[in-house]
């Protein structure tokens, strides 16, 4: 037995032989080296020597950290190393355990004892590696087993043990709350540690508990504010400044106390790091002090103009920390902040770009856009993607608040689209369709845009760009009718390059083009209907009503309300270029009712318009769609294919039929029934629907219909609707337009009050648009009945007119709630739809675990006695020592709430609101009890060391002097004013 | 740690040093990091540290490391891997930072490796693996 051992221990590789081994190998056979090496641990770690086990751990040790390889096997041999005599073996085990030890590894009960015993060693280094093993590892057990053990060595006389075990405290609180209760006392008395290392050790631990729950620090402020007026150390004044900048928060009249040091550190202070932190404390914390505001600024625009790029992006940085409270301090840096949007620092550029969105407005977003456009095209294709992403993301913000000039914006899109690394397609399809959606007037604009990109054939092999061309596609389709020429936009549409598209998107141009189709063919068929439609428009009209508001009011409403008569007038005005400009003109002029030139420009341009659509023109259009779409028959996507078959569907009865239509229209025989020109009519009038935006919120807006239950469990389902048909669809579509624009006011039950006050709130601005334009609302009955009327079967765009009607209702809804505009506005911004949208409720603030509030609640217990003791060696100044206690008392009583707290996060809030209002009324409670606070204090005494006593007696009675008016601050209103 | 590597191979010179690391290892978390001719130190820090500070610690570590190897290289770090964890171990504890003089820190080390060595000279076998550390 003892032969291989030996053998094994005289030839074992060490650790060096192995790094060595380890470097001779190329990376192709390193690791069939490494499964060798860790085949030898394998073997040697089971030996009996110690000596050779612990070399075998300390390889792997090597290999874990560096080679990642898997140690967690080997947890008991670490244990069994960490309990050898021998320092060096010892150190190799702890080091294994802190590598590889976690929650789960159930040997590791099995360490309680060795380190109990290591930590109580005399040697300080055994002590200090079972420290810090413990403050790696600690888990629940542990940290209650040895928390006795941690409270001795935080009274230990050797600073070098002192400190970590300080450090450990914390591990040991956030897996054991309970050990508050014991040890923080002793933490706090080491705050006034003349060794700068146990206090900067104290207060790393309080800056880490602080960031966690600020709010159980708040009566330690006198001691921080000792500390941040004392103390030239800056390592401890950046932890003491965190620690404020959390306080000040909480804590108004302390922020008061405090800012003016933190000035004087700022001005005095020569370490960059120290100023930055009292920099980022003034930006974050306490920012509403002009002086100190100003001051930090200036100090950030040092940081700004230096050479060293990381004091460029810190400053940047804090910048943006301001930014929403205070645009203007990014302003005055405005021209530092674009500069260095053409730095070669990654960060840098993107903290620059950050803060010049963050001043954005609608004063400037033209200016702005122009500028990151142009930073944009010169910058490589990862940052001006980051540009166009966050002009996107700023511009849609709220709806496009910012934005007036939509047609400027629309345009921009269009060139953001051109841009060659753009890879925000997605962004602007949605962009492009959802203006299209919301905006009425700049659909012109829309479909001049989309054509655009659409003709480029160019265009097509870009992958990135097809998106955008989808949604170009759709928008032109949809809105057709503003388009200068509609041949033109089929000529694209069918393009041969087309085929580089994805079928998604190629099912989408096909779509357009049937749509385009069928406005081309209404145009054709029915020149007259235009016609006979537009001087309808005026009878509709009140002129009572429309005389007293503006024209550009009027043409908004009717182009909400009468969508088919005003559809087709703007058919007629999209079809005559040259009358375009004079009609529009005419309609907004003449609507004050002007019929007569409305009339007669409308027939003018009627007439026009069939010189446009001749026969000829008609006929070579079917000759394009069937001879480019034939083909596509046979395509293997069915979205394609379905469609191509709809539009070829119609070609063929177009084609069969028209010669016979022809033969009519020539001899001028009215009411002739020819079964194609039904059909188109159908098509148009579907396609003239307007499709609205829908809420994310409507699904769940649709009432539930009475008598309906709503099983949780849905598998319960099939057995009760086995045998019964499931409801037709079409039903719940048509049951949405008969309870009107009122939908919304039916609501779940468990929807919340806040959201039914939405909801009322927009049925009353319903009803005071209906009381302002009542009859308008009547002609959306007509459509309903219309699309209602269509065959049922026949009609493959069915679906399409019922959801149609369903968005009909909630755009309706919608239009109750466009804002009013704003006046004063030198060009008017158009009229942007927005939904009642509800957003879901977030909750924000995340809880914290309840761990915190164990340890906050058991701080706050605690913190009763210290307030106690730290009283106790003040001055004998009486009237101070009062206060303390008052301050003291006022702490104790939230605290008793606090305990049980541990498990309801929500009454945290409640509690701190408890201890700011009713403070001023407790303090006079407090006055009879104080008498048991003395009792109180007499204990403590007792307990507290006489090492108190030190020769800085002198210089904290200054400091007491300033502390005791902090002390108060939190509790006592009066005394600071 | 190949990913840390990759970002940090891809910045130039004379750029910041700071990483935003919150997509490599999870929220309020960035790098630091600084290189001295060939050895990259990378530090990973949470909002309860000071940024600058960091960079100030890198320099106490390196120095540290200087003091010890005296003009410290690659292999230096490679070959004593037990000694730079001890260096590491006394400037940061549990994730805290506790002691930002190099002096301090290699009195500490010494004390250590004196210790390690007294441990290990009863060992015949680990006789060369001290002989390393004493350099």
């Amino acid at each position: 037995m003892a032969g291989p051992s030996l053998m094994d221990s005289l030839f074992q590789r060490s650790l060096d032989d192995l790094i060595k081994g380890l470097r001779l190998h190329q990376p192709t056979s390193e690791s069939t080296f490494i499964s060798k090496s860790l085949d030898e641990i394998r073997r040697e770690i089971k030996s009996t020597d110690p000596q050779t086990k612990s070399t075998a751990l300390q390889k792997l040790n090597y290999l874990h950290s560096l080679h990642g390889l898997d140690m967690s096997w080997a947890a008991f041999h670490a244990i069994e190393v960490i309990s050898s005599q021998n320092f060096q073996q010892k150190k190799v085990g702890y080091l294994a355990a802190s590598l590889s030890f976690h929650s789960s590894t159930d040997v590791i009960l099995l360490l309680t004892n060795q380190l109990r015993k290591d930590l109580s060693s005399n040697n300080v280094f055994e002590v200090s590696l079972a420290l810090e093993c413990l403050s790696m590892i600690c888990t629940v057990d542990l940290a209650r087993d040895l928390t006795p053990e941690i409270f001795t060595l935080l009274g230990s006389t050797k600073s070098f043990i002192k400190k970590k075990a300080i450090a450990t405290v914390l591990r040991i609180f956030e897996k054991y709350p309970d050990a508050v209760r014991v040890c923080f006392k002793r933490l706090i008395e080491n705050l006034e540690s003349n060794d700068v290392g146990i206090v900067s050790a104290v207060m790393g631990v309080f800056c880490e508990l602080a960031l966690k729950e600020p709010k159980s620090y708040l009566p330690l402020a006198p001691e921080f504010y000792r500390i941040l007026v004392d103390s030239r150390n800056n390592w401890v004044l950046i932890k003491v400044l965190k620690v404020f900048s959390k306080l000040a928060i909480l804590e108004p009249r302390l922020a008061k106390r405090v800012v003016e040091p933190i000035c004087e550190h700022m001005r005095r202070s020569g370490a960059k790091s120290l100023v930055f932190e009292c920099v980022r404390t003034i930006l974050s914390s306490l920012s509403e002090y002009e002086s100190a505001l100003k001051l930090a600024v200036e100090k950030v625009r040092e940081f700004l103009v230096d050479d060293d790029p990381n004091l460029k992006y810190l400053g940047l940085q804090a910048l943006s920390v301001v930014s929403l409270k205070h645009l203007w301090a990014v302003l005055e840096n405005k021209d530092l902040v674009i500069k260095s949007l053409s730095d070669d620092d990654p960060n840098i550029k993107l903290e620059a770009l950050q803060l010049v969105m963050a001043m954005v407005s609608e004063d400037n977003v033209h200016e702005i856009c122009k500028v990151l456009i142009s930073y944009a095209l010169k910058s490589e294709p990862a940052f001006c993607n980051e540009i166009l992403g966050s002009i996107l993301s700023t511009c849609c913000r709220n709806v496009y608040e910012i934005i007036i000039d939509f047609d400027w914006y629309v345009s921009l899109l269009g060139e953001i689209s051109r841009i060659p690394h753009c890879q925000n397609g997605e962004e602007i399809e949605k962009q492009l369709i959802d203006i299209g959606m919301r905006v009425k007037d700049v659909r012109s604009e829309l479909v001049r845009v989309g054509r655009e990109l659409l003709i480029d054939p160019a265009l097509l092999g870009n992958p990135v760009i097809h998106r955008i061309l989808s949604a170009a596609a759709w928008v032109s389709g949809e809105y057709v009718e503003l388009s200068k020429n509609p041949f033109e936009l089929m000529e694209a549409l069918l393009q041969p390059r087309t085929i580089l598209l994805p079928p998604s998107i190629r099912a989408i141009y096909v779509q357009s083009a049937f749509k385009v189709l069928i406005f081309c063919l209404y145009s054709y068929l029915f020149p007259d209907e235009a016609v006979a439609s537009s001087p309808s428009l005026p009878v509709d009209l009140d002129p009572g009503v429309t005389s007293s508001i503006s024209p550009k009011e009027f043409s908004e409403s009717s182009d909400v309300v009468v969508t088919e008569p005003l559809a087709d007038r703007e058919m007629d005005e999209g079809f005559n270029p040259r009358d375009i400009s004079q009609s529009l003109e005419d309609v907004s002029v003449g609507n004050g009712g002007d019929t007569v030139i409305a009339h007669e420009q409308t027939s003018c341009s009627a007439t026009l318009k069939k010189d446009y659509f001749t026969q000829e023109s008609i006929v070579k259009l079917l000759d394009l769609v069937e001879r480019t779409l034939c083909p596509l028959m046979g395509t293997h996507e069915v979205e394609i294919q379905e469609r191509v078959g709809n539009i070829r569907g119609l070609t063929e009865l177009i084609k069969q039929e028209l010669p016979e239509f022809l033969v009519h229209k020539e001899r001028n025989v009215e009411g002739v029934k020819v079964k194609a020109l039904e059909i188109v009519k159908l098509m148009h009038d579907a396609f003239l629907e307007e499709l609205g935006p829908v809420s994310t919120s409507a699904q769940e807006r649709v009432p539930i219909p009475e008598g309906l239950m709503l099983m949780e469990n849905l598998g319960d389902l099939e057995g009760i609707c086995g045998d019964i048909q499931l409801p037709i669809p079409s039903q719940f579509c048509f049951g949405m337009p008969h309870s009107g624009g009122r939908e919304s006011t039916s609501l779940f039950n468990q929807q919340t009050d806040e959201e039914s006050e939405t909801s009322y709130e927009c049925t009353s601005l319903l009803a005071e648009h209906r009381k302002r334009h009542g009859l308008y609302y009547l002609p959306s009955e007509k459509l309903e009945t219309i699309s209602n009327a269509c065959p049922p079967a026949k009609d493959p765009q069915q679906s399409d007119d019922l959801n149609d009607d369903g968005q009909d209702l909630v755009k309706l809804t919608e239009q109750s709630l466009v804002p009013k505009k704003k006046p004063n506005r030198a060009k008017p911004r158009p009229v942007v739809v927005k939904l009642d949208e509800v957003d879901g409720i977030t909750i924000a603030v995340s809880k914290p675990e309840s761990k915190d509030y164990l340890i906050s609640g058991a701080v706050r217990e605690v913190l009763l006695g210290n307030e106690v003791s730290s009283a106790q060696h003040k001055l004998p100044d009486k009237s101070s020592n009062k206060r303390r206690e008052k301050d003291k008392l006022d702490i104790d009583q939230p605290s008793d709430t606090k305990e049980n707290l541990a498990n309801v996060g929500k009454s945290e809030t409640s509690t701190s609101k408890k201890s700011k209002h009713h403070i001023p009324g407790k303090e006079r409670k407090h006055k009879s009890s104080r008498k048991n606070a003395d009792e109180r204090e007499d204990v403590q005494k007792d307990k507290t060391k006489s090492g108190h006593h030190n020769p800085r007696h002198k210089a904290r009675q200054r400091a007491d002097d300033n502390v005791d008016v902090i002390a108060q601050t939190p509790v006592i209103p009066d005394f600071l004013l | 740690m190949r990913r840390i590597y990759a970002v940090l191979c891809s910045r130039p010179e004379s750029v910041c040093n700071f990483i935003e690391a919150e997509s490599i290892s999870g929220p309020d978390t960035r790098f630091v990091y600084k290189h001295y001719a060939t050895l990259y130190f990378v530090f990973l820090f949470d909002s309860s540290e000071n940024e600058l500070t960091m960079l100030d610690l890198i320099q106490v570590f390196a120095e540290t490391l200087e003091k010890c190897f005296k003009n410290v290289c690659e292999l230096d770090l490679v070959f004593n891997y037990s000694k730079m964890h001890t260096i590491l171990d006394e400037i940061i504890f549990g994730g805290q930072v506790l002691e930002t003089n190099s002096s301090e820190v290699m009195k500490a080390v010494e004390e250590i490796s004196k210790l390690e060595t007294a441990s290990s000279a009863l060992s015949l076998v680990h006789k060369s693996v001290s002989g390393w550390r004493s350099r």
